[in-house]
């Protein structure tokens, strides 16, 4: 595993279960700033579970969250907020009817003496956009006229008002076509550029091997590896994801943690 | 007005030319620019399925020349003053009805609400002798509280909104005849407050030519200080000769109205406090918070979940607006006829609101609308049953009428659903 700079956000031994499944046991995770990691699985291998657990949207049932060093608690998602932890989700929480504007701003209007400052909010999204380059046929149009690129890039956009430190992108690229998703990618790479830590949940390799610098891998809810993205092969992290292969370091680790447990 | 443009239909303005006139007082040549600059927005929105009000516009236009073709007396200032009195009680219902449309969803109690308001009103003020104010202030408050039961319910319970306003339809049909008793009818004090309200006019001709003017000099300086700090904010702003014809087509349709008016009896009190609401609703609804909320509910509640969004409380709110303002619109009916009975709020006075509001565009899908349209809506409704009355058609016809129009305006609406989700696609 690479060594660099101390972890925005640690995770270590999550463990969730609904019911009788076991949706996530003893998952481990560190996403540092400037640094794009992948987190990639089968379908039901925990990924979506996780990043709730990250949002604050589904509990973890046992484990301990770090945040900067410290331990912290993430039950609410205005937790997760106030912390400096954004989420995109999957299905765009845009509303189509409002434009721009309106949608990066919603819930967080800037408002004096109860009227919105219309003003203010299209400068600062201006300012928004123009920094990560994102450009838009129009800010005062309704975002159903958008292209499901350029909603994504809208939703990601809106996630930055807060001035968060990590970002979680769950499946930004997936339904887009190439040209729109390689916006989205580059994207993902300014976030990095402006020193952001970023999850990045993905199905495709191609993106993760264009933009992710670390990829750890989830399989039937545990940890089943953590690989530098330019030293790896696709094979070994698609083998890993669907587990012809057990990953040694993994395996190893976790037998360590369960004897821990039993001492 | 009525073509008004909207802060969200608001276009990047079309090249360098649009922004370095501003500094310049609007000259002719400009004017004839600022035209086309407007023409061209219409058509633009027109491409891009952005109607807004213009086919209720021109669809209200064919029907008063078909009309007053048919019958000289449809456009005589006795009968456009009485029009601008018939549609303020129905017209208050169906700005309550856009509200619930806005968060897509329906309020069939209008109606029987507003005949409980004027029954209530009547049975405390004259039965009883309570102050009219008074009166008045628990009507409306019934309304309001109606509204957040069904909100409730709604919102909280998660029943649908059409069987919840469904069982209020019956249920306080059923409460106004508990409340009017045997007797059924109860006459109001002609001389009265609520009486007053249709009855009063502003018989001096500056009231209504000062409404006018007022209008368009609030609506122009707004819009030119609206565009001067966006100017210098540094974000497209509209320019100034925009700005002058849309002032100059408001102005122009607020003086024709007074100059009508004002050769009957002048400026009915009703028809001021209809406008004077709509302005404020309108204002509510597209420049604060709430209003944003309202919207957002319309265009994804989950959406709207996520961005933190109170969703119980701002669907129990936007029913309880509608119950105040069908309560509001019950009194003004009621007004009319100087008396609340048994048939208050029947009928097909719940069909007018809603077919009101949807007809002057506001759309059944949610999150489309304005409070104008219930004003061009109702005016449209309210010209055909009088044009009809003139003529000595049967209200059958009427009926038919209205459907089609009604039917016209839903196909619209669907259509433009239609062509923006294909754009949202490509």
């Amino acid at each position: 595993m690479v060594q660099m700079a101390a972890p925005l956000l640690r995770l270590r031994g999550i463990s969730k279960r609904f019911g009788a499944v076991q949706a996530l046991t003893r998952v481990d995770l560190d996403i540092r700033a400037g640094e794009v990691v992948a987190l990639v699985g089968d379908n039901g291998a925990g990924k979506s579970t996780l990043v709730k657990v990250i949002a604050g949207v589904g509990a973890a049932d046992e484990g301990v969250i770090e945040w900067q060093g410290r331990a912290v608690h993430i039950k609410k998602p205005h937790q997760a907020q106030d912390l400096g932890i954004a989420t995109v989700y999957q299905d765009l929480a845009l509303c189509d009817n409002l434009d721009v504007v309106a949608n990066v701003f919603l819930g967080r209007e800037i408002s004096k003496v109860g009227v919105l400052d219309e003003v203010e909010m299209e400068r600062r999204t201006r300012t928004l956009l123009g920094t990560l380059s994102i450009r838009l046929p129009s800010l005062r149009a309704p975002v159903a006229s958008l292209s499901g690129g350029q909603r994504q890039t809208v939703a990601i956009a809106r996630s930055l008002l807060g001035d968060p430190s990590v970002v979680l992108l769950d499946e930004p690229t997936a339904s887009l076509a190439v040209k729109q998703t390689i916006e989205v990618l580059d994207i993902i790479e300014r976030l990095r550029e402006r020193g952001l830590g970023v999850l990045l949940i993905s199905h495709n390799m191609g993106d993760i091997k264009a933009v992710a610098d670390q990829v750890t891998v989830l399989r039937l809810g545990r940890n089943n590896g953590v690989f530098d993205v330019r030293t790896t092969s696709q094979e070994q992290i698609i083998s890993s994801i669907t587990g012809t292969t057990e990953h040694a370091v993994s395996q190893r680790k976790s037998e360590a943690e369960e004897d821990e447990l039993w001492q | 007005m009525a073509v008004r443009g909207t802060s969200k239909n608001r276009r990047a303005p079309t090249g360098a030319d649009g922004e370095k006139s501003t500094a310049r007082r609007p000259r002719p040549a400009d004017l004839a620019q600022g035209c086309r600059t407007f023409l061209e927005d219409v058509r633009n929105r027109l491409s891009a399925g952005e109607l807004g009000a213009v086919p209720v516009v021109l669809g209200l236009v064919v029907i008063w020349i078909i009309f007053q073709a048919l019958n000289g007396a449809f456009l005589s200032p006795r009968n456009l003053s009485n029009l601008s009195l018939d549609i303020v009680g129905t017209g208050l219902i169906a700005v309550g009805i856009v509200f619930v449309l806005l968060i897509a969803e329906l309020d069939l109690s209008v109606g029987s609400v507003s005949g409980l308001a004027a029954a209530v009103f009547a049975v405390l003020s004259v039965r009883n002798g309570m102050p009219e104010w008074l009166a008045l202030l628990i009507a409306v408050l019934t309304g309001a509280a109606i509204g957040a039961v069904h909100g409730f319910f709604v919102a909280r319970v998660g029943v649908p909104s059409f069987v919840v306003t469904l069982a209020g339809l019956l249920a306080w049909n059923g409460l106004m005849l508990y409340v009017l008793g045997a007797s059924g009818t109860v006459n109001l004090d002609d001389q009265g407050l609520v009486a007053t309200l249709t009855s009063y006019y502003f018989s001096h001709a500056a009231a209504a030519y000062g409404l006018a003017a007022v209008g368009s000099i609030v609506f122009f300086l707004a819009s030119y200080q609206e565009a001067r700090r966006r100017k210098t904010a540094g974000v497209p702003s509209r320019p100034l000769r925009e700005i002058a014809v849309r002032t100059a087509l408001l102005a122009v349709i607020a003086f024709a109205a007074a100059a009508v008016l004002n050769q009957f009896q002048g400026l009915p009190l009703a028809l001021l406090i209809f406008l004077l609401i709509i302005v404020c609703l309108d204002f509510a609804l597209r420049r604060t918070p709430y209003g944003r909320q309202v919207f957002s509910l319309g265009g994804g509640i989950e959406a709207a979940r996520r961005a933190g969004i109170n969703v119980v409380w701002v669907r129990i709110s936007v029913f309880m607006v509608s119950g105040t303002m069908a309560a509001i619109g019950g009194l003004f009916l009621a007004s009319r006829i100087t008396s609340a009975s048994q048939t208050s709020g029947s009928g097909n006075l719940l069909l007018n609101a809603i077919a009101a509001a949807v007809i002057g565009g506001t759309s059944l899908y949610g999150g489309r609308g304005r409070t104008w349209s219930a004003l061009l809506g109702i005016l449209v409704i309210q010209s055909i049953a009088s044009g009809m009355a003139l003529l000595g058609i049967q209200a059958a016809v009427q009926f038919m009428i209205t459907g089609g129009v009604l039917l016209a305006a839903v196909v619209l609406d669907s259509l433009t659903r239609r062509s923006q989700r294909a754009r949202g696609r490509a």
